[in-house]
């Protein structure tokens, strides 16, 4: 709970003007976000890039008057930072690279990893049909569960986040995954690719 | 149950964005202005 209070009170007094609660905001969330962001693309310059990227997108949003997240300040960063990570790697897998070799190999351009369109649509059901299913779930539940899969938060950042215990996190995450099991056995829902 | 499910970093996955990026973004900041005019809002950078 303390943890929100303060980056509330450190984004009113960004907002109003003061430049030092932004450095202590980015200190406060430096690791935590870098350690995310470095997770995902297991490079240190792109990560810096990332990162640099996701705080722009922070400071213009705060000083245009446009945040409005109601203390969960971490998350919504977290959420900006996912998005720019599936950026990067969209434009990524748009512009191969090929690295030297001994022997060139043609194969090492041409190669596609990509689900065909058949498989694509039937992934993008499947994400559709769980986030309906999600969306099924007590708030509470609901909540846990999407910082720990969709924002890959361990459960001690989600105790901090949402001012419950730990172990009142893993209840929560535990009887969300048995809530939609239960939803999909009653209405016998297959989920499969 | 705590023991089980929480799982600690490893210290090779702790990273900390480097000292310029950081300077980078308080500098940025400073120089952002956001100006209202008729209800939009422009952006510029004055260094």
């Amino acid at each position: 709970m303390d943890v929100q209070l303060e980056d509330s009170l450190l984004i009113k007094r960004y907002i109003a003007g003061d430049e030092k609660a932004l450095e202590a905001l980015i200190d406060k969330h430096n690791q935590r976000l870098s350690s995310f962001i470095y997770s995902k693309v297991n490079s240190r310059d792109i990560t810096e890039d990332i990162f640099q990227d996701t705080f722009i997108k922070v400071i213009k949003t705060l000083r245009r008057g446009a945040y409005n997240e109601e203390g969960k300040f971490l998350p919504w960063v977290m959420r900006i930072a996912h998005n720019l990570i599936i950026d990067h790697f969209r434009k990524s897998s748009r512009m191969p690279m090929f690295n030297g070799a001994d022997s060139f190999d043609i194969f090492s351009l041409l190669g596609d990893d990509k689900l065909n369109a058949e498989r694509q649509i039937i992934k993008d059901q499947i994400d559709c049909d769980l986030g309906m299913l999600v969306n099924e779930l007590p708030a509470d539940q609901r909540e846990v569960l999407v910082m720990r899969i969709y924002k890959d938060m361990s459960f001690k950042e989600i105790s901090e986040n949402t001012g419950v215990s730990i172990n009142t996190a893993l209840g929560r995450m535990r009887y969300a995954l048995i809530n939609l099991r239960k939803i999909i056995e009653q209405n016998d829902i297959v989920l499969t690719n | 149950m705590r023991k089980i499910y929480v799982t600690e970093k490893s210290e090779k996955n702790i990273q900390m964005a480097d000292e310029s990026t950081i300077k980078f973004l308080l500098d940025y900041s400073k120089s952002l202005k956001i100006i209202e005019a008729e209800g939009i809002k422009f952006e510029s950078n004055m260094n």
